[in-house]
């Protein structure tokens, strides 16, 4: 659908440069001068958009690896008695052939693929893959500005989430496998190299990576804080931007004052390692053998690591909240609903996200009064939650709703949150975590809050970005069969967790829990989610399909703001340059969300308002 | 540092400056991080006791005033006192560099006192905690050597842009400072 006639395109671009203003950036600046050739355009750049795109591709490539990691352990929970043999090529001795000629996972390399998998898919997926793309994309050309505060620095941010990726790549190809003490990294396990296989050298090279995925959060953290609270365009106030914004402004805030915290929990973690300290390490025996750490508490690197950890999911998915919102808007052509609720629930869920914490400690022996306190702030954070989830259903509710694939996506995103989010209210209290906890009910739980949901709100990302950062369309076909199978194989794979869950069947066991007698007649339900499992990763590769395909031969582009979108990047030309806008910038006159407004599909943020008309953004 | 600069900035402040902001923020939460800890495995029990050593103070001393030099040298620069401005600025590096150097004897002085890196966790918490701050005055060095070479490699001229790039080095020099004092206190309340 072409939502802009040549009338309006003429209209706008006589508005951007009538009401636009010079900031003499093209009079003096390097301009393309340092994007000449190919190396410095498409690997060294310093431009925003190509460095969201090299987090997203990069993003791509790891859920890739961590999406085929997980088929392979769904094999042996669903298929225990399944001959693996075949997957001998590619994963060589961690597949051991026994003397029938039956090939079966390696049990220590399970803990390792489930470890990875989890890393993987948080840290580089979720993080890096979803914030990293949409922060680099969205911020400059949302708020108006030609690059974030520092190009440069934005550029080291993607080298450093590089090399942490190739460091836990060869991680992946060490004699004794990489780390496969659980993605938390709990001491002891990880705080002894003799403790398993993976403790030693595969637990150093995660630390490493780890620490440089740190200074890479770090340093496009407060290049995103920097950017936002200072580059806006004249007139875009904090209560008229778009909500993705918001969003990733709260997700840069968590990371910047979260991040560091798991770095220090993370270098005593290496004290202990290679120096002989006992921070996390008390009396302890292994093999036979006591060590003389003394006086250590393991507890202290839970503190530490879940201070990142539980801030850490609101990384994950409030960025997912405000593309959704974003997006949800644009496909419902009304205006969002409740904009400043928004905003506050936002902020809301910022801060409850450093004080809900220990609530991923109950069971490790906290005091009980303290559990109390986590429990009834964790409780709290449904309050924002659900005012989000109302808007979302208030901003669909009556719509005239085009189903795209990226707005289908946002509806799915819906679903999950509310589904996951459900489960979030039983885990949270403690009375009801204590049978709860490492059971399959705590996988399906966050699995589906953070993992498919936020996967849904990076989904919607891509298919309503694409045309702004590839200049071409993904196949609408395509898209839609990737999401109506997604949705339902999504709930297929964690829908009968729950059961298994509440019925007591544990995670982590290579087995899954088949070595007990109550849980073995739960087989065919284990078979069933494996099944599911492999029909969603094919429809995750149909997706690589469309979307590399479309790269390069999607159908193009014809109009600048193929959505009828309001906000300011879809006022750039199609193939958008270095500096974003080729004159003036745009300046802001009203909120992002002016649809259906005054007997007009959409009003861009751009346009003027009319006389007696009142600016609907916040605090108005 | 390459920065794209917008002509209408609605903050009052440097978008660089506010971003060195928000990484001393970061840099506090990792010093939070750690104090707390330190809190939190002192209550455990298991504990050994020791006294800090003097040179510890005598520390504090020389980073305190390394920071009323580098104000001088900063105050010189702004007020067209070049010579000022150069003198202090070396003193600030000197006083810098004794730092570190008082931080190493202040680890032996330590090690004698039997308080050794893995004897328990109430020493090896001084070690990692402060060696964590110096590992921080390193880089305000490394800072200071970009200032110094301004300094007396460029012709003196109190620009903007170079009043603006020297206030970044006044600002975080300060903050290693302040964080030193903060250590100080808070080792001096526990202990």
């Amino acid at each position: 659908m072409e939502h802009v006639n040549t009338v309006a395109e003429t209209l706008e671009d006589k508005l951007t440069h009538d009401l636009g203003y010079d900031d003499h950036f093209h009079e003096h600046h390097e301009g393309d001068k340092f994007q000449s050739n190919f190396l410095t355009k498409y690997i060294f750049s310093t431009d925003h958009k190509m460095i969201a795109r090299q987090f997203l591709i990069t993003g791509i490539f790891w859920a890739f690896i961590g999406a085929m990691m997980s088929i392979v352990f769904r094999l042996q929970l669903g298929f225990p008695e399944a001959d693996l043999a075949w997957l001998r090529p590619i994963l060589g001795k961690w597949i051991v052939v026994n003397e029938a000629g039956i090939g079966k996972l390696d049990a220590e390399f399970y803990y390792s693929l489930v470890t990875m998998h989890g890393t993987i898919l948080v840290f580089f997926v979720l993080t890096a893959g979803l914030s990293g793309t949409f922060a680099n994309l969205l911020i400059p050309l949302q708020i108006g500005a030609r690059d974030m505060a520092s190009p440069l620095l934005n550029a080291f941010s993607y080298w450093f989430f590089f090399l942490a990726g190739v460091v836990m790549f060869i991680s992946l190809f060490l004699s004794t496998g990489p780390f496969s003490g659980g993605w938390t990294a709990y001491p002891p396990l990880s705080a002894l190299p003799q403790a398993s296989d993976g403790s030693g050298a595969g637990m150093t090279m995660w630390i490493v990576s780890m620490s440089l995925f740190v200074v890479s959060s770090l340093l496009g953290g407060i290049n995103y804080i920097t950017t936002i609270l200072n580059l806006r365009t004249k007139g875009m106030n904090m209560w008229r931007m778009p909500l993705p914004m918001w969003a990733l402004l709260v997700t840069a805030i968590l990371g910047v004052l979260s991040f560091p915290v798991l770095l220090s929990g993370v270098l005593l973690l290496m004290f202990d390692r290679s120096l002989g300290t006992s921070f996390y390490l008390s009396e302890i025996v292994v093999g036979g053998q006591i060590l003389d750490r003394i006086g250590g508490s393991p507890i202290l690197f839970q503190h530490l690591f879940w201070f990142l950890g539980h801030p850490e999911v609101y990384i994950i998915i409030l960025p997912a909240m405000g593309i959704v919102s974003e997006v949800l808007s644009v496909h419902s052509r009304k205006p969002i609903f409740g904009y400043t609720a928004m905003i506050f629930s936002i902020l809301a869920i910022g801060f409850l996200a450093f004080i809900v914490w220990a609530h991923h400690m109950f069971m490790s022996g906290v005091n009980p009064f303290i559990s109390n306190f986590f429990v009834i702030f964790t409780l709290i954070i449904a309050v924002p939650s659900a005012v989000k989830v109302f808007n979302w259903i208030g901003t669909i509710y009556g719509s005239n709703f085009r189903f795209n694939s990226a707005s289908l996506f946002s509806v799915g995103f819906v679903s999950m949150f509310i589904s996951g989010g459900l489960t979030g209210i039983f885990l949270g209290n403690s009375a009801i975590d204590i049978p709860l906890h490492d059971t399959y009910f705590v996988v399906a739980h966050f699995h589906i809050v953070m993992g498919i949901a936020a996967f849904f709100g990076m989904f919607a990302g891509v298919y309503h970005w694409f045309p702004k950062m590839f200049s071409r369309y993904m196949n609408e076909t395509l898209g839609k069969i990737h999401f109506w199978g997604t949705i339902i194989g999504a709930y297929a794979i964690f829908w009968p967790m729950h059961y298994t869950g509440m019925a007591g069947v544990p995670r982590r066991y290579y087995d899954g829990g088949a070595s007990f007698d109550a849980f073995r007649h739960f087989q065919d339900l284990n078979q069933f989610i494996t099944v599911a499992a492999i029909l969603v990763f094919f429809l995750q590769v149909l997706f690589m399909v469309n979307f590399f395909y479309s790269i390069f031969s999607g159908k193009k582009l014809t109009t600048k703001n193929p959505w009828g979108a309001n906000t300011l990047e879809w006022t750039t030309p199609i193939v958008t340059g270095h500096g974003n806008w080729p004159g003036n910038i745009p300046t802001v006159q009203r909120w992002a969300y002016d649809y259906a407004k005054d007997g007009e599909e959409f009003i861009p943020q751009y346009v003027p308002l009319k006389e007696g008309e009142h600016d609907m953004g916040a605090g108005h | 540092m390459a920065t794209l600069r917008q002509e209408y900035n609605q903050s009052k402040i440097h978008p660089q400056k506010f971003a060195l902001w928000i990484a001393i923020g970061a840099i506090i939460m990792m010093f939070a991080a750690f104090t707390s800890a330190y809190i939190v495995r002192r209550a455990a029990g298991n504990w050994l006791e020791f006294k800090l050593p003097d040179i510890f103070m005598v520390n504090t001393a020389v980073i305190l005033l390394s920071s009323i030099t580098i104000q001088l040298s900063y105050s010189g620069f702004k007020s067209g006192k070049e010579k000022r401005y150069k003198g202090m600025l070396i003193a600030t590096f000197i006083l810098g560099l004794l730092f570190l150097v008082l931080q190493y004897k202040g680890w032996e002085a330590l090690t004698e006192l039997g308080a050794t890196f893995t004897v328990n966790p109430s020493s090896s918490f001084i070690y990692v905690i402060s060696g964590l701050h110096a590992a921080h005055i390193l880089g305000g060095i490394a800072a200071l050597i970009v200032a110094l070479t301004h300094a007396y490699v460029l012709p003196y001229k109190p620009t903007l842009r170079r009043k603006q790039r020297f206030e970044l080095v006044v600002q975080y020099w300060h903050f290693v400072d302040i964080l030193w004092v903060y250590l100080m206190v808070f080792f001096m309340i526990q202990s």
